[in-house]
């Protein structure tokens, strides 16, 4: 049901996301979803890929920072107040999002929310207590 | 003008006299009443009535700031702690600080040199001294305060901090002398520009700027800003305090040193042997007078050399050339020393945080600026910006509380910063000073 994400620890500096996705690409990795936190001095780069324990090893091998965060997907149609009633259905749960990303499925009519919440369960349990489809893990590295 | 004129003038010759009597009479004393003292010559072989000469002095093993620290609080003092009327001390590498105490004669020796030293800087009774050195226990704020009340001239307890207030007692009490690390004046001189006052309408002749390194060009930046003459003054709360050395008005050319006091030497740090004379190399110096807690060949770890030529101004007492730098890995950021192995003490006591740290040290603007640098590793990685941002305030704050001066922490990738195969660097100093 959850899904992995990976996170990297990089330096603002020029040319660092360029090295990440070219060590990547040289594994064969394909990248599903990806957000840039950034602050002036660092960011951290959160990926959802194809394969996790692969890119996951090859880029501790290049000697990057990395660790695996369990966060959620949900699936809504691609189109206004989509994403409003997810937000409010947490809300009223009073479930925190400590930050969120999305992209937009191949197809054109679904849009993917990543989620990271604090209380990743409950987060779900409300969710498909509201009738919110939750994407499977593996349906998402496949995609 | 001098404030003690005999002894400041004193012929050379009657002046080395002077110091090997009392040389003498300090090694006798601690000899008696300090074990430290009596254990090192013992080993060393040497007893106090082998000093026959000033040359002798060379045979004494020497005494370092880690003898201090072993001897912690008072191990080291000469006098009982009934005749001591003052202590101070200064932040020390492991949450320990050095500490001194001084009698009522060491006191009254310590005002009559900076009074003399004030003197030298062209100050005298009917100046008005805006001392803005910290009063507490560090030496600068009450040791520049009682040389000031000595020589009869108008001391103003101002100490550090709150820049504007600094600056509207300046201008409305007619100072005409101000007494401050270098940096914090230039700081001041930012602020009164912001405030839109000029330093050249104030009284402010002369500035007597000391507890951290400094250079002509500063010297030059302050004189102009400020309007004012900017003398080097030298001390060390281990030695006494400020009052140790400084330069005379008239030359600006090296600082004098009080012989009839201190006995300077120069070494090789690393032979432990003396120089070449005028050659550059570390100051030791051998408080002859002092009571509280004598020091017989302090290393001071500051790298000088020492100028015995005769100075137009008439003082015989040798100079000592402004300092160049640190034998040993101290810095100074804003007047405060700090060491690196206290900043590293305190990272590898924060959980997760690795003995790998890089130390820059720079000055923005008038202000020095430390930055820390620390290596994210598995342990403390986390996907939530705030987790590592809280860790950074965790650093500086720590840092902070233990050693008082002020830090950026700087996160930076893991395996990045060089690991200690020998002496790894662990500070890039890019003040040009």
């Amino acid at each position: 049901m959850n899904v992995e994400q990976i996170s990297i620890f990089i330096e603002n500096k020029s040319g660092r996301l360029a090295e990440i996705t070219s060590i990547l690409d040289e594994a064969g990795i394909n990248i599903r979803a990806l957000s840039l936190a950034d602050t002036s001095d660092f960011g951290i780069l959160r990926l959802i890929v194809n394969d996790r324990e692969k890119a996951k090893s090859i880029l501790k091998e290049r000697g990057f920072t990395v660790n695996k965060t369990e966060v959620v997907a949900v699936e809504v149609p691609d189109r206004p107040g989509g994403l409003a009633r997810i937000l409010k259905t947490l809300d009223s749960a009073a479930i925190n999002v400590e930050y969120m990303y999305a992209f937009v499925e191949r197809c054109g009519e679904n849009a993917v929310i990543i989620f990271r919440f604090d209380e990743t369960d409950k987060a779900i349990n409300t969710l498909q207590a509201n009738g919110i489809a939750i994407l499977d893990g593996e349906r998402l590295y496949r995609m | 003008m001098y404030f003690n004129e005999e002894f400041e003038t004193m012929p050379k010759a009657a002046l080395e006299s002077l110091q090997l009597k009392r040389l003498q009479n300090v090694l006798e004393r601690v000899y008696a009443n300090v074990p430290f003292y009596r254990n090192s010559f013992d080993k060393a072989g040497i007893r106090p009535g082998d000093v026959k000469g000033l040359a002798d002095l060379q045979r004494l093993p020497f005494t370092t700031k880690q003898d201090m620290r072993d001897s912690y609080p008072y191990g080291l003092f000469a006098a009982p702690l009934e005749e001591i009327v003052r202590i101070h001390a200064s932040s020390g590498t492991t949450g320990k600080p050095t500490v001194v105490g001084y009698t009522r004669k060491d006191i009254d020796n310590w005002s009559d040199l900076m009074a003399r030293s004030f003197a030298a800087a062209g100050v005298h009774k009917g100046d008005i001294i805006h001392n803005a050195y910290g009063y507490g226990l560090f030496t600068g704020g009450l040791g520049a305060h009682y040389g000031a009340e000595r020589l009869g001239a108008s001391v103003i307890p101002i100490s550090g901090g709150n820049t504007k207030r600094q600056i509207m007692i300046m201008q409305d009490f007619g100072s005409t002398v101000l007494t401050c690390t270098p940096s914090y004046s230039l700081f001041m001189a930012e602020e009164a520009a912001a405030e839109g006052v000029d330093f050249k309408s104030m009284k402010l002749k002369v500035g007597i700027f000391g507890a951290e390194p400094w250079s002509e060009t500063m010297r030059q930046e302050i004189e102009a800003k400020l309007d004012i003459a900017a003398i080097d003054i030298y001390g060390l709360s281990e030695i006494m305090g400020p009052g140790v050395a400084i330069e005379c008005i008239e030359a600006k050319q090296g600082l004098h040193i009080w012989e009839d006091h201190f006995i300077p030497e120069i070494i090789n740090p690393e032979t432990g042997q003396r120089v070449a004379d005028g050659e550059l190399g570390e100051l030791v110096i051998t408080t002859i007078t002092k009571q509280g807690i004598p020091l017989i060949r302090y290393r001071t770890r500051d790298i000088t050399r020492l100028i015995k030529e005769p100075c137009v101004c008439g003082r015989t007492h040798a100079r000592i050339a402004r300092l160049s730098g640190r034998s040993d890995d101290m810095l100074i950021i804003r007047g405060v020393n700090v060491f690196p192995s206290q900043i590293e003490s305190i990272l590898v006591g924060i959980e997760g945080v690795e003995p790998h740290y890089l130390l820059v040290v720079d000055r923005k603007g008038t202000l020095d600026t430390l930055e820390v640098q620390v290596e994210v590793n598995d342990s403390l990685f986390s996907d939530e910006i705030k987790v590592l941002q809280a860790l950074g305030k965790r650093i500086e704050k720590e840092i902070k509380d233990t050693l008082g001066v002020t830090c950026t922490a700087k996160l930076v990738e893991a395996k990045t910063i060089q690991r200690s195969e020998g002496k790894a660097t662990r500070v890039i100093d890019k003040r040009k000073l």
